[in-house]
C-alpha cells in the first residue's frame, strides 16, 4: 500500500506543473490554442470512431435480427430489436460452457504461472543456491526462442509425455502446464524480489523463520503489487491464446471461446453469431474498465524496460 | 536454526567437507523444493522441446514409425518448396505494410494525446479498447465488416460515395492490406500507451530550454521530443518486426492463406506442414522451417536485448 503512495501524490499535482510541448506562452496565443484544440477534438472523434465504433457496432448487431444487419449494416439505429438473441446464445449455442472452459483454462494457467514464477524467483533471488547464475541464464535463454519453435515439439510432448508416457492431449493440463514455462514472469518476479530489502530477510531468519515461512509470510505479502500485474497479464494471455488451445483441445466440449467461436461461424445464423461474439467481448472489457490503471500503466511497463 | 551454529563450524575449518548431510542441514532440500516447479515445467515444456526441435529438424518423423536420421533433407525440402518463397515474400509484405500503416500513426497519436490537459485517460482508454477485444473476436468481427457484397459493412460506406463494392478478402491484391488494417487496429493501442509513458518522461527543462532558443512547437517536437523517444521507437520497431514475422491468427481465420496462397505466411506454412489436411504430418519440415525463422528472429531479439540491457545499466 505504502509503495504506491508517492505516485498517487504525484498524480494529484496541479496541471500547471505537468508541462509538455505546448508552453503556457504558446497557449496564450489564440491561433495556436485554436489549432491545438481542433487537433485534440478531431483526435477524440477519430478515436471514438476507430476505437469504440466497431465495439458499438457489435453491441448493436448483437440485438439486431440477421436480415437487418445484412441489409443495412451501417444503420445507426436498428429497425427491430431481438433481445432473445442474447438468451439464445446461452440456450442454443451454450456459450456459457465455452465461457467456463475459458475461465477454467485461465484459472489453471494463472495458478501454474504464479507457482512457477514465485517459487523460482524466490529460489533464484533469495535462496541463491550454487548454479543460480547458470539456471537463470537458461531461463533467460528461452526468451530468445520464439514460441513457434516450440509448437511442433511441444505438441508431440503433450501427445506423449517423456518418461511417464501420459497423454495430455484434450485435457486442460495441455494448456495449463506449458503456460507455466514463462521466462518473462520469472524474470519480472525475480527482479522484484531482488529489490526487496535484505534486512527483512535477515531479521526473519534471526527470528527463526525457515525458507518456507520466509516465502509465505514475508516475500509473498510484500510482492502483492507485482503479483497483481503478472496475474492480470496471465489471464489476458490465456483469453487471447488461439493456436495452442486449438491444437491441443480438439473436442468442442473442451474448447475455450477463442477456439470455439471460429467454428461456430459456419454453423449458426449471423445474428446469433454476432451476439455470441459480443458476449465473449463483455468479460475482457469489464476487466479492462475495472483494472484500467493497471492495464494502461502495465502497457507502458512492457515497453519501458529501462525502469 | 542450524545456520546459527554455522559460523563456528566454518571457523574451525570443517567447511570444506560438503557431504550430502551438510547439504540437507543447510536448507538444500527446501531450496530444491522451491526450484522443483521451475525445473519440471521449464524442463518438460521449454528446454526439452527446444532441444527436440533441433533433433526433429534432422529426422524424418511421423507418429507411426520410429524417427530416422535424414541429415539436412528437411531443410532442403523446405527451401525447395515453391510455397517457401511465397510464404517469405508474403510475410515480408505483411511486415512492410504493417510498418507503413501501423508504425508512425501511434507516435502521432501519442504526441497529440500527451498534450491533452483534460480527459487524457479517456483518450488512452479509447485507444486501448481494441487491444482488449480478444484477437479471435476482433478477427471474426472484421471478417463480417469485410463481407464482399455491396451490402457488406465497409462496402456500404464506400457505396455512399459511389465506390466499390470491393472484394476485401476475396481479391488477391486486396487481401493482405485488409488483413494488415485489421491487425493494426487490434494492436495500435498498446504502442500508443508505450509512447505515452515515454513522452511523459521527457524532462520539462528541455522544452524550457528550447523555448529560450525560440523554438516553435514543431521544432520542439523535432529537436526535443523525437530524439528523446529514439530508444523506445527502436524497441517498438524491433518488437513489431518480431511480432509481424510470426503472424498467424489473422490470415488463418480471415483468408486461410488464400486467395491462391496470396496470404500464406511463414507460420501458416509451418502449420500446414505439421497439421494441415493436405500437407500434414511433415513434422521434420515444420521443425526445420521453425528453426530457420527462429535464427532469423534471433538476430532481432539479440539486438533488442542488447539495447534494453545497455540502457538499463547506463541510466
Amino acid at each position: 500500500m505504502k509503495l504506491s503512495l508517492p505516485s498517487r501524490v504525484g498524480r494529484k499535482a496541479p496541471p500547471a506543473e505537468q508541462r509538455g510541448i505546448v508552453s503556457l506562452a504558446d497557449w496564450h496565443r489564440r491561433r495556436i490554442r485554436w489549432t491545438v484544440q481542433t487537433v485534440h477534438v478531431l483526435t477524440l472523434i477519430l478515436l471514438i470512431i476507430v476505437g469504440l465504433g466497431p465495439i458499438l457496432w457489435l453491441a448493436k448487431a448483437a440485438i439486431t435480427p440477421t436480415q437487418d444487419t445484412l441489409r443495412q449494416p451501417m444503420a445507426l439505429w436498428p429497425n427491430g430489436f431481438d433481445l432473445s438473441l442474447l438468451t439464445q446464445a446461452f440456450t442454443k449455442v451454450h456459450i456459457e460452457r465455452y465461457f467456463m472452459n475459458t475461465v477454467w483454462i485461465a484459472v489453471g494457467s494463472w495458478m501454474c504461472q504464479i507457482t512457477v514464477a514465485t517459487t523460482a524467483g524466490y529460489a533464484l533471488s533469495v535462496l541463491r543456491p550454487r548454479g543460480t547464475r547458470l539456471l537463470y541464464g537458461l531461463v533467460l535463454a528461452t526468451l530468445f526462442v520464439p514460441s513457434i519453435v516450440l509448437l511442433v515439439p511441444l505438441y508431440l510432448t503433450v501427445l506423449d509425455m517423456p518418461l511417464v508416457n501420459i497423454k495430455l492431449l484434450d485435457t486442460f493440463w495441455a494448456v495449463w502446464l506449458p503456460a507455466g514455462a514463462s521466462a518473462f514472469n520469472v524474470v519480472i518476479i525475480k527482479r522484484f524480489f531482488d529489490n526487496l530489502p535484505r534486512e527483512i530477510f535477515e531479521a526473519a531468519r534471526v527470528d527463526g523463520a525457515g525458507p518456507f515461512r520466509l516465502f509465505w509470510s514475508i516475500v509473498l505479502p510484500l510482492s502483492r503489487p507485482i503479483l497483481g500485474v503478472v496475474s492480470v497479464f496471465a489471464v489476458i494471455a490465456t483469453w487471447k491464446d488461439y493456436l495452442w488451445p486449438m491444437l491441443v483441445l480438439p473436442t468442442p466440449a473442451n474448447q475455450p471461446l477463442s477456439v470455439r467461436l471460429p467454428t461456430l461461424e459456419r454453423g449458426i445464423q449471423l445474428d446469433l453469431f454476432l451476439a455470441s461474439l459480443a458476449i465473449a467481448t463483455l468479460f475482457p472489457i469489464a476487466l479492462f474498465l475495472i483494472f484500467q490503471r493497471m492495464f494502461l500503466r502495465g502497457g507502458g511497463l512492457s515497453g519501458a524496460i529501462k525502469g | 536454526m542450524s545456520s546459527r551454529a554455522e559460523p563456528a563450524v566454518a571457523a574451525s575449518g570443517v567447511r570444506k567437507r560438503r557431504g550430502p548431510l551438510t547439504w540437507v542441514s543447510r536448507d538444500g532440500l527446501s531450496t530444491l523444493a522451491f526450484l522443483l516447479p521451475l525445473l519440471l515445467i521449464f524442463g518438460i515444456f521449454s528446454w526439452f522441446p527446444i532441444l527436440r526441435s533441433f533433433v526433429m529438424s534432422v529426422q524424418e518423423t511421423n507418429l507411426v514409425s520410429t524417427p530416422t536420421f535424414v541429415g539436412l533433407d528437411n531443410f532442403a525440402n523446405v527451401l525447395g518448396d515453391p510455397l517457401f518463397g511465397t510464404a517469405v515474400a508474403n510475410t515480408a509484405y505483411f511486415a512492410l505494410l504493417a510498418l507503413i500503416f501501423g508504425y508512425p500513426m501511434p507516435l502521432v497519436l501519442a504526441v497529440i494525446m500527451s498534450e491533452t490537459r483534460r480527459f487524457r485517460s479517456l483518450y488512452s482508454a479509447l485507444a486501448y479498447l481494441p487491444v482488449v477485444v480478444p484477437p479471435v473476436v476482433a478477427v471474426l468481427l472484421w471478417k463480417v465488416f469485410y463481407k464482399g457484397g455491396s451490402n457488406g459493412a465497409f462496402n456500404s460506406i464506400l457505396g455512399v460515395v459511389g465506390l466499390g463494392p470491393v472484394q476485401w478478402l476475396g481479391d488477391a491484391a486486396m487481401a493482405m492490406p485488409s488483413i494488415v488494417v485489421e491487425a493494426t487496429w487490434a494492436a495500435f493501442g498498446g504502442t500508443v500507451i508505450i509512447y505515452l509513458a515515454a513522452l511523459l518522461s521527457v524532462p520539462p527543462e528541455l522544452y524550457d530550454a528550447a523555448e529560450v532558443d525560440g523554438a516553435s512547437i514543431l521544432q520542439k517536437i523535432r529537436y526535443v521530443t523525437l530524439p528523446h523517444l529514439r530508444g523506445i521507437l527502436f524497441i517498438t520497431l524491433i518488437l513489431q518486426l518480431i511480432a509481424t514475422a510470426q503472424v498467424f491468427t489473422e490470415p488463418f481465420l480471415l483468408t486461410e492463406g488464400g486467395p491462391g496462397n496470396a496470404t500464406t505466411t511463414v507460420l501458416l506454412l509451418i502449420y500446414q506442414y505439421a497439421f494441415g489436411s493436405s500437407l500434414g504430418g511433415h513434422f521434420g519440415e515444420a521443425a526445420a522451417l521453425s528453426l530457420m525463422l527462429a535464427a532469423f528472429l534471433g538476430v532481432f531479439t539479440a539486438v533488442y536485448f542488447w539495447l534494453t540491457r545497455s540502457w538499463s545499466t547506463t541510466s
